[in-house]
Parts: structure tokens; C-alpha cells; sequence
């Protein structure tokens, strides 16, 4: 048995979801791991993954067409790397929940997708029903592919600097090209890592309010912003902020819902927080069934109070 | 231009699941089933870019049991103009449901599949991904945006640090994320309409598709359960249990 680990990067430097993801590989106990980073100009990003703790290789395959990350040609090279391998991970991000499905046809093999627990080489627990409910399964396919939970691993540090090999690039398939990406800046913590979260939902009525009420109080907290969906559809937050079952899933020291009702669907990404606050006009608003400490008030006077508070 | 639509039959998102007791699975009995919430977005895309003029006809494709035939009414009821029914009583895992759609396709030779992101009962996201690889396409997952022009589309997906926008070859599969569209309401005279629509039934065996599961479902559990919390009165207190029960404050 032997583990590939899909890296995930942006040619410069390698994400933190990667080392969540060897994590897993680890629990998995399936044999040796290697660190596949493919790119565009990204030997940096190989040498950082070379220095994973735990890991025995990294493979760098570097080529122009690898450098938007696109999923067509990311499978074929892949493909064409899985022989010997027991296990292809990556983490369940939008870049690993794009690719890896693609992975597991080409192989002919199922895809065990989210895991948040690792039982046995074969079998793995992961969330169904909005995180309602936790399935085991076992699979007795010659590979798996499997793509990882960060939240329930946490993260391997740095080692001593394995090897780094490189190989020949797969085939450019031609089948798309990125046109064009807009990614919302900030100096906040990102949103997936945050310690603390603080999140907004449709109480706070417009754009304006979200920025002007929640801000100060992230800045305080040194805290990411996340949104209920509803926030977001109704555009008061960036799609990216989108805390839930297809959102984000987030697991902080410290979550403030604020003006959040707390449907389903927002619970199923953010009820493994580890204290969660929640603000509310509506003293029966669901979120308060998870919220280890409840305020029940207009988030107007709360928030700004609070945030004062922590002076 | 033809459009197919793969539909899925799925506990209702309001629903609140439950647990057996003894974990072999879940309480299902007599529960409200509906269509796939991403999937209800896919049909209104297709439907759309029929009524503009790019789409020629959009076909509705569901799996599973005769029950999906109510599915499938619904998706005729927003507009497709025809379904099929790959019936079957077996459980279907992802990877079957492509080797499905792919038979389905090379028959039909349609310009874009367009489906649900994932099913809210097995949050799986793979589908999508697993039938363009089987057809050798292009995808485009978590669409915001769907703009087809010519031998090309151009698709906006919602990504984890924000928007990327895509330009991919048809034929291609695109999978919905939520804000691509809002869902139209069903009218009354749609779903007398739909009734008469023609709804074609196959099986996995007329179209050569081994769909044995390859994942073994061990048991069913439920997650850990949060301990109650209080209701604190004020800021002031709050503050406190922050800094000085919880200690989460930096």
C-alpha cells in the first residue's frame, strides 16, 4: 500500500489544506506517502511540500498547461501516476471536489468524498444529510480516492526535507481555459483556518450593515467573516464568506452567529465549532438549540456594545 | 442544441433526518421526498436557455425506482420537453449513475448536461465530475454563471476564494451551485401539461451498465451531540463566559 497526496497550491506557496490532508493520509496508516505538486513554475512549492512531516517523496510536474489547476488535465496526469498507489487524497476544497471525481473514473473506482474519520485502510466515516448523520464505508476497490475533511485532521508541521523527483508532464486535453478570477482580498484570517468566526446572516439587513456592524468586531477578535447563505443571496457578503452544508465548513475555537436563524443547511458547516454565540432577535431561532452561549436582542445595540466590551 | 438534465429524487431539504436505532440506516418511512434542490436549479437553467433561443430541446433524466416518475413530472412541469427513467430497485452509487448517463448520452448526443453540484442526501459531489471524465468533456462545477455562444461556454464558478470564470468546449457537463438561478414556480397548467409529456422507461441491463456498488454502507450514526448551552443576559455577561469559562478570547 502507498498514499498520493494531491497538493493543493497557487504555484508560489502550498496551501495549509495540504498538510490537513496528510494528516489523513497518515491516519490512514496505508504505507509510505508521496506529495504530487502539479504546476506552473512551481519547484518552490515542491520543495516547501518536500518538508512535510511524514512524507517520503514529493513529485514536481511542472508545465504551463497545469498552471490554472484545471481538473481535465490535473486527472490525466494523475492517471497516468496511480499505478502503485492504494490511495489518492486531496482535500475536500473546491479545487479537490473538482478534480478528484475525475480521478476516481479514470480508475474505474469509486470516491469516498468528506471524510471526517479514518477507521481502517479501507474504511472511513463521513457526513450524509447535511451532516445529520455519519456513514462508515468500507471499499474494496484496488485504489481509493478519497477527498478530506481539513477541519477533523489537524495538521502536519514541517520534517526533515524529503526527496524531490520530477516528471515528465500529461497531456495539455485543451479542453478549458480560465478567462478570469476575482478573489476577495483581505487582511483577515481566511475563513477555513479562522481561530474565530465572526458571521453574519439576513438580521443585518443590508450590505452596508453587515460591513459596518461586523467589521469592527472581526478586527477586535482578529477573526475571519463568514454569511449564512441568505446573507450572501441576498448580497450583502461575497459567495466565498458561505458558511454551510455546500458552503464552507469551519470548525473555530469561537463562532458568533449574529442574526442567523440557524437553519439545516448553516448548521451542517459550522456546528463542530468549538463555542459557539449566538445573537438573536428571535428567541425561538434554532440556532439557539446549538449556541453554547445565547443573547437574545436587537444585534444593533449587542454588536457594537460587544465590541466595545473587548476594548 | 440538446440539453440533458439528470434529476434526483431526495429527502426534503426542510426534512430533518433521523437516525435508526439499531445504525443500519435512516428513517425514511413516509418522509416528503422531492427533487434535488440543485438539480430543481439545473432544470430552470436548461429551461431558460431554451426560451432564449440556445437550447432546442431539454430532456430529463432520472435513476432509480418507479418513483422517480414524479420526479421526473416535475421537471417536465418547469419545462423539459421529455424524460426517460433508467428504473431500477439497486442502490445506485455515483459512479454507476455516470456509467448511466454516459449510455444515455452517446444515444442522445446532447451539447450540455447540466446537473445539481450534489444530492443533499449523500452530499457526494461527484456525478458531474465522473460523467465528463467517462465522456472525455470538459466541466464546469459550481456554476454561477452559464453563457453558451457557439462551439463554447463560458461559465462563472463559485470557488473557495471567490469567483473564476471559465471558457470550456461543448459538448461539456456544467454542475449548479445555488445562486445560477431561482427556480420558477410550477403552475397548474404546467403540471397538467407535463402529464401528457412523454416519459420513456429503461434498465441499467438495455443499456449495458453494471451498477453493482462498490462502497459497503458498515452502519449509520448519529454525530455527537453538542452539551445544552444558556442564554447569558447581557454583554457584560457574555464577555465573562468568553474570557473566563470558555477562555476563547485572545
Amino acid at each position: 500500500m502507498s498514499v498520493l497526496v494531491i497538493a493543493e497550491h497557487d504555484n508560489h506557496a502550498l496551501k495549509n489544506v495540504t498538510r490537513h490532508t496528510v494528516a489523513a493520509a497518515l491516519a490512514a496508516r496505508a504505507g509510505e506517502i508521496h506529495v504530487l505538486v502539479a504546476g506552473s513554475g512551481c519547484a518552490a512549492v515542491a520543495e516547501q511540500a518536500a518538508k512535510l512531516d511524514g512524507i517520503a517523496k514529493a513529485t514536481l510536474a511542472d508545465a504551463a498547461h497545469y498552471a490554472d489547476h484545471a481538473a481535465e488535465n490535473l486527472a490525466a496526469l494523475i492517471e497516468s501516476l496511480a499505478g502503485g498507489y492504494s490511495h489518492i487524497l486531496a482535500p475536500a476544497t473546491s479545487f479537490g471536489k473538482n478534480l478528484m471525481p475525475r480521478v476516481a473514473a479514470a480508475l474505474d473506482v469509486a470516491q469516498i468524498s468528506e471524510i471526517v474519520a479514518v477507521e481502517s485502510p479501507d474504511t472511513f466515516v463521513r457526513p450524509i444529510y447535511a451532516g445529520n448523520a455519519l456513514a462508515t464505508v468500507q471499499s474494496n476497490d484496488a485504489v481509493k480516492v478519497i477527498t478530506v475533511r481539513t477541519t477533523s485532521f489537524d495538521p502536519v508541521g514541517d520534517g526533515s526535507a524529503a526527496p524531490v523527483e520530477s516528471v515528465a508532464p500529461g497531456p495539455d486535453l485543451q479542453l478549458s481555459r480560465l478567462v478570469g478570477r476575482e478573489s476577495t482580498k483581505s487582511d483577515r484570517p481566511e475563513l477555513a483556518d479562522a481561530r474565530i468566526v465572526v458571521s453574519g446572516g439576513r438580521g443585518l439587513g443590508s450590505g452596508e450593515n453587515y460591513r459596518s456592524v461586523l467589521e469592527p468586531l472581526a478586527a477586535r477578535l482578529n477573526a475571519a467573516l463568514g454569511a449564512s447563505r441568505a446573507a450572501v443571496d441576498a448580497g450583502f457578503a461575497p459567495n466565498d464568506y458561505q458558511v454551510g452544508q455546500t458552503g464552507k465548513v469551519v470548525a473555530p475555537g469561537l463562532y458568533l452567529a449574529i442574526g442567523i436563524s440557524g437553519a439545516i443547511q448553516h448548521l451542517a458547516g459550522m456546528k463542530d465549532s468549538k463555542v459557539i454565540v449566538a445573537i438573536n432577535k428571535d428567541p425561538e431561532a434554532p440556532i439557539f438549540q446549538v449556541a453554547d452561549y445565547g443573547l437574545v436582542g436587537d444585534l444593533f445595540e449587542i454588536v457594537p456594545a460587544l465590541t466595545s466590551a473587548l476594548g | 442544441m440538446k440539453v440533458i438534465v439528470p434529476v434526483k429524487r431526495v429527502l426534503d431539504f426542510n426534512v430533518k433526518v433521523r437516525v435508526k436505532a439499531d445504525q443500519s440506516g435512516l428513517d425514511l418511512a413516509n418522509v416528503k421526498m422531492s427533487m434535488n434542490p440543485f438539480d430543481e436549479i439545473a432544470v430552470e437553467e436548461a429551461v431558460l436557455l431554451k426560451e432564449r433561443g440556445v437550447a432546442s430541446e431539454v430532456v430529463a433524466v432520472s435513476c432509480g425506482s418507479q418513483l422517480c416518475q414524479e420526479t421526473l413530472r416535475t421537471a417536465l412541469a418547469i419545462g423539459a420537453d421529455r424524460a426517460i427513467l433508467v428504473e431500477t430497485g439497486a442502490e445506485l452509487q455515483p459512479l454507476a449513475v455516470a456509467k448511466l448517463l454516459k449510455a444515455i448520452a452517446e444515444q442522445e448526443r446532447p451539447t450540455l448536461v447540466v446537473m445539481g453540484k450534489q444530492a443533499i442526501d449523500d452530499d457526494a459531489n461527484q456525478t458531474g465530475q465522473m460523467l465528463a471524465q467517462m465522456l472525455g468533456w470538459p466541466q464546469a462545477t459550481f456554476a454561477s454563471k452559464v453563457q453558451v455562444s457557439g462551439a463554447t461556454a463560458t461559465v462563472t464558478r463559485e470557488v473557495d476564494g471567490g469567483l473564476e470564470t471559465v471558457e470550456i468546449s461543448l459538448p461539456a457537463v456544467v454542475t449548479t451551485d445555488l445562486r445560477l438561478n431561482q427556480p420558477r414556480y410550477v403552475t397548474l397548467p404546467n403540471i397538467m401539461k407535463a402529464k401528457k409529456k412523454p416519459l420513456a422507461i429503461v434498465t441499467p441491463a438495455s443499456l449495458g451498465v453494471d451498477c453493482a456498488p462498490r462502497l459497503s454502507l458498515l452502519k449509520v450514526s448519529e454525530p455527537a451531540q453538542r452539551k445544552a448551552g444558556i442564554q447569558v443576559a447581557d454583554v457584560a455577561q457574555l464577555v465573562d463566559k468568553l474570557r473566563n469559562e470558555a477562555r476563547v478570547l485572545p
